[in-house]
């Protein structure tokens, strides 16, 4: 039997495949009782985000794989997620795979440059404040012309 | 202590604006407009999906999210008149978004620091959303009034045809924490703002028309058909 906060933590956001929902900020406690229950603590990133009713049955699966099966996943909205809360290494994958990762959701005090993740250039521009999911915005890099996805700092 | 009417006009307003924003799916301006809308849509889903279940709890009765959204007739939806008002021309959906956000976003921000719990948490959330809804729909806002003679003139029309139900937004405080009337001087020094910037013309206060709630009536009638059709059916 695999300790279940391990089996948790290795399940990949459905949308993010490159992240887990650990890396990701979204996995807040995996409690486990004297009698053995299981109880999953999460946390969506957006409101409507449609991938919590699949990340919620990944957890399940997850957990009875590894010889969980009394179980049950909570849903939390306060703290509200924010995109500070993904991990130093949840940010090295979404660049290789080609999403941009967010800037500190703190104010700062010069604009920071989102960097091309095909070249690496910091002259960009945003296409859209929106993309292909509810946390990510529609960039293009002027230097190679790729475009690319940014997760919005939220 | 907050009443289910409370709860349900902000879960209401939410799931109208986000049944009309779905049908510009497709039919945006441009293709990353579409894909805007469509996140703008999600968003205010995602808010009252949790509103209409924390309503349904309030309330007592057995109902969820589900039986609230699909189960009620136009007489019980508590929505402001405004965001069931139809959306013929793009401007008139950045204008009500506009309207709307600007509501919204301080709403939400004075709900996240009042006493119940349960909407601080979905208001601690849905304001950063409605943050971003607010600048899009001041972006667009600036664009097309301080845009060509046609788009200017199509904004303003877009304004004066929605400014009768702005009073809506700020009526009625059904007992919760935060009065929407008292929201009003936020809302009013936002929205001057923008339509200053965008060389638009703030319109004269207009009386609310009274009568039948058609607009709404249609809506419904599209968005239950399918639930009403077969009834308790899933994916």
């Amino acid at each position: 039997m695999t300790a279940a906060r391990e089996a948790v933590a290795g399940v990949v956001d459905p949308e993010l495949r490159v992240v887990t929902i650990d890396e990701l900020g979204i996995l807040r406690a995996v409690d486990t009782d004297d009698r053995g229950h299981v109880t999953v603590t999460i946390t969506p990133t957006y409101t409507g985000c449609p991938a919590m009713d699949v990340i919620r049955a990944d957890i399940g699966a997850a957990l009875r794989a590894a010889g969980h099966a009394d179980h049950e996943v909570r849903t939390v909205f306060a703290p509200a997620w924010s995109t500070d809360w993904i991990s130093p290494g949840g940010r090295e994958k979404l660049a290789a795979a080609g999403v941009a990762p967010p800037g500190p959701t703190r104010p700062v005090a010069l604009s920071l440059a989102v960097r091309c993740t095909n070249c690496g250039s910091p002259d960009t521009e945003q296409l859209s404040r929106f993309g292909s999911t509810a946390c990510k915005a529609l960039w293009r890099c002027r230097a190679c012309g790729e475009p690319f996805d940014a997760m919005k700092a939220y | 202590m907050t009443t289910v009417d409370y709860v349900l006009r902000l879960g209401d307003d939410a799931l109208v604006t986000a049944q009309r924003l779905g049908a510009w799916y497709a039919a945006g301006p441009e293709m990353e407009e579409d894909v805007a809308l469509a996140n703008i849509a999600l968003d205010q889903l995602g808010a009252a999906r949790l509103l209409l279940t924390y309503a349904g709890e309030l309330e007592g009765a057995g109902r969820d999210e589900d039986a609230l959204a699909y189960q009620r007739g136009p007489a019980d939806f508590r929505n402001c008149r405004l965001v069931e008002q139809p959306e013929p021309d793009f401007g008139v959906v950045i204008a009500k978004l506009l309207l709307l956000s600007a509501f919204q976003l301080p709403c939400y921000e004075a709900l996240a620091g009042a006493g119940d719990e349960r909407l601080s948490a979905i208001a601690g959330k849905a304001r950063k959303e409605s943050a971003y809804h607010l600048d899009h729909a001041t972006l667009w806002t600036l664009r097309l009034g301080d845009g060509t003679d046609e788009s200017h003139q199509r904004m303003q029309a877009s304004f004066d045809t929605l400014w009768p139900f702005v009073d809506g937004l700020f009526a009625g405080d059904d007992g919760g924490p935060v009065d929407p009337a008292e929201l009003r001087k936020a809302w009013t020094s936002t929205v001057e703002d923008v339509l200053g910037r965008a060389t638009l013309t703030v319109p004269a206060p207009v009386a609310e028309p009274t009568g039948e709630r058609t607009h709404l009536v249609e809506l419904l009638a599209e968005m239950q058909q399918l639930h009403r059709a077969h009834p308790g059916a899933r994916w």
